[in-house]
């Protein structure tokens, strides 16, 4: 079984974010950066079912020549070989989505995986994108999977509820938490991971379809209100919260 | 609040890519496995045995010894960021990485057979065998030269005599690598632990290393086969062993270190005290400065005693310069983050009581700080004020 993982580079979590001299991208000097979380869980979905079934694990990104290390990462963990599609300037998502399928179409897996989002611009659009441009089933947010034959099937996280969905192979799937509990990358692997080929593709000129005008760090003004201890305040607090504050 | 690992001049940076990832991968593994049960069994004096095949499945067993022997072949720095991670959670768990990596299989693998590599590294890779380390006596252990137990020539072998203590992970040590004098020469030996007249009991009581196993073992007529004879004379070969044991524990220092500055520095910052947070204060910024200006020092330290220890360039003396540095400065890092957590200092919410207690251990095994001060002292006055 040949399979596909997709996976991006973004800030570490407990980085802090300062916005850059241009206003329109991060600072990111001093930032350290890891291999997107949910990628991980995607990951080992797939080193998973390549130990089960055989085959082959390819790692892909797109990024700058910095992006080589989540590549290394992949390796370290499992992954047989990686795909650097290389590109210096500041994309969005159709320009990832456009060059993992032209990889994709090329390499015909029977399956690819990527996280369900990119916790650095949390669009969440990759995986459409991708499943339209390939015209391939897709299923995102899944927490779940089972395979039978050439079928997928896949539980997936809805709004107060799950649902199940199957899939004909070849098909999409992005991975919420929850879908594995992914391994540490173990000294040897690492140190052999040096060793496996990383694939490396420049990446065309691309004029974005979206552009950012501008990015800023979230006020931080105080809405200054004192409420009591009664169980109506304590509702009161909670409506803030959901409502104004909109935490959750 | 998750931890921060200092790193005020960005010596990440410096890093190579496998360097950085095997911290975050050995840094994970400490968060996710170590730090939830770590205190349980401090306070209840018990090693956690589960840790040890999960160290193994992670490699951090034979990290600088050749593949082909189960280890990582791995470079000394590498070594280092993995003991310095280790530490971070507890001196304890550092301690048994040191002790099978530096002192059980490194000796193996420099002074033992072929026989006795191929028998004994890849077990000790796994964690599927323990080891110890005796060199420690009794009423010898700043002056291992003064050392009592010995071995006699018999037919086939040797007859050991004689008794080790401080030995961390003895009691449950699968092999002991013991030092002992040969007509009067120090020659080293692997006991098994079913050798007969070989017992290693459990040292108990310590209020130090309390997730750490510490034992006597005593050596009564027991018959070691020729085999198991290491090929080095003289005391260099436990001190090349207590050399790369050492600058692990440079590295792990500041380990230490950086936990408990971290936690000082997000105590001082929630907690309220005259209506503000005790980091406003003067004194509190000054410690807090303290550390982590030492604990930068110590970084550079490590990192390029680390890349002398690649290049093969490390004189014992650079690494005891670390040893005594690092260690001093956790151990003055973990004292006054204690103060800045007041009385919650002392309880086992906060990391700093343990390390702080680990350190008293740490600061006086593998060398005492004196005895580092002594060798840098020969060092440059070419006077040795102890022989």
């Amino acid at each position: 079984m040949n399979i596909l993982v997709a996976v991006s580079r973004v800030p570490d979590t407990t980085t802090k974010i300062l916005v850059g001299s241009d206003g329109k991208f991060i600072d990111t000097n001093n930032v350290k950066f890891i291999l997107n979380p949910y990628d991980e869980y995607a990951l080992e979905e797939a080193i998973r079912l390549k130990e089960k079934n055989g085959g082959k694990v390819i790692a892909i990104t797109v990024g700058p020549a910095t992006a080589q290390d989540i590549l290394r990462n992949a390796l370290a963990v499992g992954a047989d070989e990686a795909v650097h599609i290389k590109s210096e300037q500041n994309f969005d998502s159709f320009f990832v989505a456009s060059q993992i399928a032209e990889y994709a179409s090329k390499m015909k897996p029977d399956i690819i995986f990527m996280g369900k989002q990119s916790i650095d611009f949390d669009s969440l659009q990759v995986p459409s994108i991708l499943s339209d441009i390939l015209d391939l089933p897709l299923a995102t947010i899944v927490t779940k999977l089972n395979y039978e034959g050439n079928m997928v099937k896949a539980e997936r996280e809805i709004e107060g509820g799950k649902e199940v969905l199957s899939l004909q192979m070849p098909c999409i799937i992005s991975a919420q938490k929850g879908l594995n509990e992914p391994r540490y990358p173990k000294l040897p692997d690492i140190m052999k991971a040096k060793k496996k080929p990383i694939e490396e593709i420049d990446a065309p000129n691309y004029e974005n379809n979206i552009e950012i005008i501008g990015m800023e760090l979230p006020s931080r003004s105080r809405l200054n209100k004192i409420v009591g201890d009664t169980d109506e305040d304590i509702k009161e607090i909670v409506r803030m919260l959901h409502e104004d504050a909109k935490i959750f | 609040m998750s931890f921060q690992m200092p790193d005020y001049y960005n010596i990440q940076d410096l890093m190579s890519d496998e360097e950085k990832m095997i911290q975050n991968s050995v840094r994970s593994f400490v968060e996710e496995e170590v730090l939830p049960i770590i205190e349980k069994h401090y306070e209840g004096g018990t090693f956690p045995f589960d840790l040890i095949k999960k160290m193994a499945d992670l490699g951090l067993f034979g990290v600088t010894i050749p593949q082909k022997y189960g280890g990582a072949e791995a470079s000394h720095t590498i070594y280092g960021l993995a003991m310095q991670e280790l530490e971070r959670g507890d001196s304890g768990i550092r301690s048994f990485a040191s002790v099978q990596n530096s002192l059980v299989m490194f000796p193996i693998y420099e002074y033992g057979s072929e026989k006795l590599k191929q028998k004994w590294l890849p077990k000790l890779a796994t964690g599927d065998a323990i080891g110890c380390f005796g060199l420690t006596e009794p009423d010898f252990g700043s002056n291992p030269s003064g050392m009592v137990t010995h071995a006699k020539k018999i037919e086939g072998g040797y007859l050991l005599n004689g008794a080790k203590m401080w030995i961390t992970n003895g009691t449950i040590a699968d092999i002991a690598v013991v030092w002992a004098k040969l007509d009067g020469v120090v020659n080293g030996f692997i006991v098994e632990k079913d050798m007969k007249g070989f017992t290693a009991p459990e040292m108990k009581h310590k209020h130090s290393l309390r997730a750490s196993i510490t034992s006597e073992l005593i050596f009564q007529d027991v018959e070691i086969p020729e085999e198991n004879k290491l090929n080095i004379k003289g005391l260099k070969g436990p001190l090349s062993c207590l050399t790369k044991a050492r600058y692990g524990i440079a590295w792990g220092a500041i380990g230490a270190a950086s936990a408990v500055y971290d936690s000082a520095l997000n105590y001082a910052k929630s907690r309220i005290q005259f209506a503000k947070p005790i980091a406003s204060f003067q004194l509190i910024q000054e410690k807090l400065v303290w550390m982590l200006n030492e604990i930068t020092k110590g970084q550079l330290i490590n990192y390029h005693l680390g890349r002398l220890m690649d290049n093969g360039k490390a004189r014992p003396q650079q690494v005891s310069l670390a040893k005594r540095n690092n260690v001093e400065i956790a151990l003055q890092s973990a004292k006054l983050a204690r103060e800045i957590h007041g009385a919650n200092g002392i309880i086992n919410e906060y990391n700093v009581m343990r390390h702080l207690a680990n350190l008293e251990s740490v600061i006086t095994y593998e060398g005492t700080h004196i005895i580092h001060t002594l060798i840098l002292g020969e060092d440059i006055t070419g006077i040795s004020a102890f022989m």
